[in-house]
Parts: C-alpha cells; structure tokens; sequence
C-alpha cells in the first residue's frame, strides 16, 4: 500500500523570497517537517487559514502541495517542490 | 561604449527612487502581490523557486571593467557570490531579497546598468554578435545601431503594450554569431550593389513551444530608413498579433498565420502611409556618426611583431596552444586577437561566474583589452581586443582561475538554462545534465569536433534547444524527468530547426544516448564535414535507426 498523501502549504516569503511553509496559528516557517498536515479533504481549509491575515501576508502565493511522511520527515510528492524544500540539486558557484 | 549623458543618468535616479517606494508600499503592505507584481517585474525582479530573482540587462552584450565590477560586487555583497550569464547576454542573480533590491538597483545605476525591460511584453535587450567591433570579417561595428535602437525602442510610448515580448538582433558580419534567425526582428548590415549600407530585415523568428525561423521581409532597406522601417514591422504586428491566446501572441505566429507575402505587404503598406513620420524618425549621417564616436575603435599600438612571439610559445605549450586553437579568434587589427574566456569547465554550471572571477576578468580587461568585456549568447565572456603576445600571461592567469578550459565550440560548450533546479516554469533538471554530457565528453571532445550541445528544462526553449546540433528538452512525465532529444538544428547563417530522434528518455540514459548519436555522426561524417552538414545529407533516419537498435 503506498504511504498516505498529506496536504501542506507554501508559498515564498515576501521580504527575502525564502521558501516558507504554513505552521498554522499565523505562523510560517522554513523547516518543512514543522509543517501542518493536514488530509486532503482538509485541504481548502487549511489554505483559506494560510491566505487570511491582515496585508502584508508574510508568504507570496500560498499554494496547496501534497507530501508524505517518512518517519520524522516530511518529503514532497512532486520533484520541484523536493527542490524547493532541500535547494538546488547542484553546487553553488559563489567563491 | 555609450556613456549615459545626463538625461539617462536622472532617469535612472528618478526609476530607483520609484520602484524603492514600491517595494517600501508592498513590504508596508499598501501594494498586494497582485499590484506589485507587474512593477517589480518592469525592473527585472521575478519570484523563482528558491527566491527573487533579478535579471540585469547588458545591451548588446557589451560591459566596461567598471561594469562587471559593479555585477561583482552584487553578486558579494547581495547574492551568494555568483551571478549567471544567459542566452540573452544578460546576467541574472538567483538568491536576491527584495527588500534589498532598491539598493542593488541604486548600486547598479552609478555603473549605468539596470533591469528594466528584462521581462514582461516589451522590446527586451537587444542582443548581437559578441565579437562586434574587432571581428574581422564584419562589415562595421553593429553596437552604435544596436544603442541607437535600444534608444528608440526603450519604453516606446506606443510599443509599451505589445501583444508579447519582442527580442531583437542585430549582426554586421557573413558569419551569424548572433542566431539572427531565432529572434522576432533581426537586422543584417549588409552593403547593396552600389557600396550603401543599409540592413536585411527579418521577421517571425523564435523558438519555445512553436519553434519558427525568421524570414526576410526585406532585403535591403537603407540605413537612414531603419527605424521608420521596423516601426512599420512594430505596427503590423501591435495591430494583428494575438493578444487573445499566450501560446499565439508572439510576431512569430503572425508571419506563419499571414504567411510571409501578407505580413511583407501589410508592413509596406504601412510604411507607405507614414509620410511625415518617416521623416521624424530620419537616421541621419551625422546622427550616427555621433553614435559611432562613442563606440570608436582603441587605440591600438603597433603589435604586427606579436604573431612570431605567440607561435614560439605555441610551439614550447602545447596545452597553451590547444587553448588558443579552440579560444582565440581573430582579430580585425593585425597583432590582436579575440579570446574567448570559457565559464564551462566540466562538471561546472554553464554560465554561471564567481564574483572573484567576474573582478579577475574586470582586472584582465583593463590590461589587456582596453577595458572591455563582452557576454556571448552561447554563455561565455569575451575579452575582445588582447595583443597576440599578451596571450601567454593572460592564459595562465585564466587558468588560475578556472576560466581557460580550451573548449570553444566542442561537445563540453554546452548551452544550458538554469532548470528546475531554480526557475519556476521549468519542468526538468538541465544543469546535471548538461555536467554529466560535459565530463563524459569533454575526454574525446577534441576526437569529435565542433558540436553544439543545447539544453532547456522546459518548452520556453531559453537554452535555444531546437537549434542544437543535438538538443536536449527536459519534460515531466507521471512525475518523472524525462528528455526529448533533437539532432540537426543549427543557429547560425544556415539555421535549421533540429529534428526529434524519438521517444523521449530518462535522465540516466541522457548520456549514453547522445553517446550514440554522436557514433553515428562520427561514422557517417565524410572530410571535413560538421554535424550539421552530416545531417543535412544523411537526414534523420540513422540517427532514429541506432536509438531504435539500443532499446
């Protein structure tokens, strides 16, 4: 049986473009195994709590993605969002 | 090079100032990211996967010493000490804050550069031949008609709202350095049969997910003609284009749907009926002699004794001499030569350059070569008038640095985009890609020959992968990276769009694939004969056939 799927949502946050994960209660955070998860008919919601909030929105474009969990770990379905949650798959080539 | 005067410089104070109040009305959230998208993208700020991303424009390829010191010092103080070159001859930063953006800007416009027209359905930078003004066999320098027309077509009131963005290329040379043919508008100096300059002018090229060559509309128009010329191109297709469906809206799908003949008329037509106007938009002699005067050539010393120097050292250096065979081009002034500064060395990220490389080159640029650097479209740098026995040193000092990895032209030159690994329309990785092709094949690079590798992670085709002697397009498949492959494209004068060998692959049979298409171009090639005129006599079938054998 495959792993369950988990909703979750991120989104960029607006001062630096940082990828941002909602936490619930107002709160994002760059660490996407304090993520909230929710299960997929709690999906909306968990969006529509993400997007209210008084302007400036901390994250630009909070959007729905799905993910599993791997014990502790919180691993995307999609490769780009793997991407986003751990960085570029190569090296930097600052000095 | 063109020096701001002082209506440039204010204007770019006056936008600084303006887009720092818009940053500060969104972070004070007085602007939604609705409201705001469209103006920081007017300065060249996009939102990517990882975080901003700002594209800086380098009109026609061209940079001063102080330039590219003011994109290092950027890419240090702001980024994280890198920037990275692209198909456009533009540089772009992968890791910026907006709410350090206003300052970057303000930074960058004390060295006269900015992000303005980098996106959105605007004329975009326009782009040429990265050898312009040294090249020895061009016709003239092409950079005074390319600022000519950057200032024509900068935030032209009339062109402001295009259907799509509009890239334009000019080349002065026979030889296509620029991929004339991939752009919505190019202009080709030409001379007619009587000795007067004027341009070639072709429309309805590019690539993306509706790849289409341009095709000339017409021969020869007379220099002094040229703006009124494409203003009446401008008009055509403000008028006709899509503005109804995206995928239909560039000048491309306007000349295929008219067909060349229509859209030739309706642009003559035009041009016929703007009277006045021709006269009002009139390129005077002296207008561009006044031009030419900010592009005039160095002054070169005497170095006609340089060439017996470079040949003893080629002779003792072997791998100095395999360095200039690949990277050393020539030269328009005797003694002098074009060197080619490679930012692919295997297993590296194509295009990409360290801020203390980018310094390096600054400092290599003010000895050596008048202070000059140019970014080609294939994604490296150019220092463009270095004297032949100033070759050796300079060639060390690249070393040093990793920039004089003797590729020019060879299969490890690769065209590559950033990819999903940080833009956010791509659908599949290219850089590791583009780094396994390299390491496997920059060992028997020199075996096979001039190749051209392209690569894009997505159907917008930045890494100009329809024109690649093999083309490499990245794909999601049920959640997979998956990769087309094309052979046979070419950007230059005889451009040609590639053709498909067959279902698409996995990225870990990328490279053993192109290992075979290249085997069958090795075997296939008589005397002589580059891959694309190998392929242009054999056609697709081998190439199709000893993909079919391998499944």
């Amino acid at each position: 049986m495959s792993d369950p799927v988990f909703k979750l949502v991120t989104g960029n946050r607006l001062r630096d473009g940082k990828v941002v994960y909602f936490a619930g209660a107002d709160a994002w955070t760059p660490t996407i195994a304090k993520a909230r998860l929710v299960e997929e008919r709690d999906g909306a919601a968990l969006l529509a709590e993400a997007q209210a909030g008084p302007p400036p929105h901390p994250a630009v474009a909070p959007t729905l993605i799905e993910a599993t969990r791997d014990g502790e770990r919180v691993v995307p379905v999609t490769l780009r969002e793997r991407i986003r949650a751990g960085g570029p798959t190569i090296a930097y080539s600052g000095d | 090079m063109y020096r701001y005067d002082e209506f440039d410089r204010k204007f770019l104070e006056e936008r600084v100032a303006q887009y720092r109040d818009q940053v500060r009305r969104r972070l004070a959230g007085q602007l939604s990211e609705d409201e705001f998208r469209s103006l920081r993208l007017m300065n060249g700020l996009y939102l990517q996967l990882h975080a901003y991303m700002l594209r800086i424009s380098i009109p026609y390829g061209t940079l001063s010493s102080a330039q590219l010191r003011g994109l290092a010092y950027v890419a240090r103080r702001w980024d994280k000490g890198y920037g990275h070159f692209t198909t456009r001859q533009n540089i772009q930063y992968h890791w910026i804050k907006l709410e350090d953006t206003p300052d970057i800007l303000a930074h960058l416009a004390t060295v006269q550069l900015h992000g303005i027209q980098t996106s959105g359905n605007s004329f975009r930078n326009i782009t040429t031949d990265a050898f312009a003004g040294a090249a020895a066999d061009e016709i003239e320098d092409p950079r005074p008609y390319g600022e000519i027309v950057r200032q024509w077509s900068a935030l032209h009131p009339e062109f402001s709202f295009l259907p799509r963005k509009f890239k334009i290329v000019l080349n002065a040379a026979p030889d296509d350095r620029a991929a004339v043919k991939i752009h919505d508008l190019g202009l080709n100096l030409r001379r007619n049969e009587k000795g007067e300059l004027g341009f070639e002018v072709l429309a309805g090229g590019g690539l993306g997910r509706t790849p289409i060559l341009a095709q000339t509309v017409r021969d020869f128009v007379p220099r002094r003609e040229v703006l009124a010329y494409i203003t009446a191109c401008l008009r055509v297709y403000n008028q006709y284009g899509r503005r109804d469906n995206l995928f239909k809206s560039r000048v491309k799908i306007l000349v295929q749907s008219l067909g060349i003949e229509k859209y030739r008329q309706e642009v003559e037509a035009e041009y016929a009926a703007m009277g006045v106007e021709r006269d009002e938009l009139d390129l005077p002699d002296e207008v561009v002699a006044a031009m030419q005067a900010q592009f005039a050539a160095p002054a070169y010393p005497d170095a006609s004794g340089d060439e017996a120097e470079l040949n003893q050292a080629c002779a003792a250096e072997p791998d100095f001499a395999r360095w200039v065979k690949y990277n050393v081009k020539p030269h328009k002034v005797a003694g002098h030569a074009i060197v080619v500064v490679s930012l692919k060395q295997p297993g590296k990220i194509t295009g990409d350059c360290s801020a203390s490389q980018m310094e390096l080159l600054a400092e290599l640029a003010d000895k050596l070569s008048f202070g000059e650097i140019r970014i080609t479209h294939d994604q490296n740098m150019v220092l463009p008038h270095v004297r032949k026995a100033a070759l050796y040193d300079l060639w060390l000092r690249l070393g040093a640095a990793d920039l004089a990895t003797p590729n020019i032209g060879l299969a490890s030159d690769i065209i590559c985009c950033p990819g999903m690994d940080y833009c956010s329309l791509a659908t599949a990785r290219s850089i590791p890609i583009s780094q396994a092709l390299a390491t496997n094949l920059a060992k028997r690079e020199e075996e096979i020959g001039p190749l051209q590798i392209k690569i894009s992670g997505c159907i917008n085709a930045c890494g100009h992968h329809h024109v690649g002697h093999i083309g490499i397009l990245g794909l999601e498949k049920n959640g997979a990276e998956s990769y087309q492959i094309t052979v046979g494209g070419s950007d230059n004068e005889h451009a040609a769009l590639g053709g498909i060998v067959g279902p698409a692959v996995a990225a870990h049979e990328v490279t053993a694939t192109v290992d075979r298409l290249i085997e069958v171009y090795l075997r296939l090639r008589r005397d002589g004969e580059q891959f694309p005129d190998t392929y242009r006599r054999v056609g697709l079938a081998p190439f199709k056939e000893a993909l079919v054998v391998a499944r």
